[in-house]
């Protein structure tokens, strides 16, 4: 039998690299892809917490479920918007994308 | 050690080391195939917590519908990404450092406490977990307005790609 701790460490792993991806890639599209990762990591927590605490209800996988359906309509939005800046400004670059920073 | 605990030991290691491939690689359609590698791994650990309806679910929406955005995405801005480029900001030490702290405090946090150990209790044999996930996601007790409020967000977030992709015409 596998205890619960381990797929709470095998999350906190995953979120620990999704986090460096988000904060340390230069690639809009990278970093997407870190934020899938985190929010992979969470869906792991979210399942592991429903199989072993409260198995007698649904809510962990219906939460979990949800989960998806944001990470869905996020990939979408931010894809669109990565190849909007892209048409217009010729990079996908994040540091590059400084028009609003002070 | 069971066959079980071997099996999540392989995949979790599977998962650790093609995230870590996906962070680090510099080209991005290697880092998106490294990237379905991780979400199938999360897929087996699903099906290792009786999910197996979120196992499926996964392969479909993440590694048939996210991951190939993702890999279009790369293609369609590739142009520039494809001669030799630094793919770190000016700030990934920082970035390191913060990640890492991040997870290390978790995993003390996580060794303090004393039910993780916990091992899961028996399910039932004559429970059927999909049936009832159906059940909760339209029954009025349960969880049919957060259901509804996810349909509308993925329609606006439809329409909302489409409206932010489109080509500009000339003088907007």
């Amino acid at each position: 039998m596998i205890p619960l701790s381990w797929y709470l460490y095998l999350s906190a792993g995953l979120f620990g690299l999704g986090l460096y991806a988000v904060l340390a890639r230069k690639n809009a599209i990278a970093i997407l892809m870190g934020v899938e990762l985190m929010l992979n990591a969470v869906n792991i927590n979210i399942v592991a917490f429903w199989r072993y605490l409260t198995p007698q209800n649904m809510s962990g996988q219906a939460f979990a479920v949800m989960v998806f359906a944001v990470a869905a309509a996020e990939v979408a939005v931010g894809l669109a918007l990565v190849i909007s800046v892209y048409r217009r400004r010729k990079t996908v670059d994040a540091s590059e994308i400084n028009l609003m920073k002070w | 050690m069971t066959a079980e605990q071997g099996v999540f030991l392989f995949i979790s290691f599977v998962i650790l080391f093609s995230a870590y491939a996906m962070v680090t690689r510099s080209n991005l359609v290697h880092a998106a195939l490294f990237l379905v590698v991780t979400l199938f791994g999360v897929a087996v650990v699903f099906v290792l917590l009786d999910a197996g309806f979120l196992a499926v679910v996964q392969v479909l929406v993440y590694i048939g519908a996210i991951a190939i955005l993702m890999i279009f995405a790369v293609m369609l801005t590739q142009d520039n990404a494809a001669k030799e480029q630094e793919s770190l900001n000016t700030n990934y030490g920082w970035a390191l450092l913060l990640s890492a702290l991040f997870a290390f405090a978790l995993i003390v946090m996580l060794g303090q406490w004393q039910d993780a150990g916990a091992i899961a209790p028996a399910l039932g044999a004559e429970r059927d977990t999909v049936v009832e996930l159906g059940a909760a996601l339209v029954s009025p007790a349960g969880y049919v307005i957060p259901f509804e409020v996810a349909s509308v967000l993925l329609l606006a977030a439809l329409i909302g790609a489409l409206v932010v992709a489109r080509p500009q015409k000339k003088g907007m």
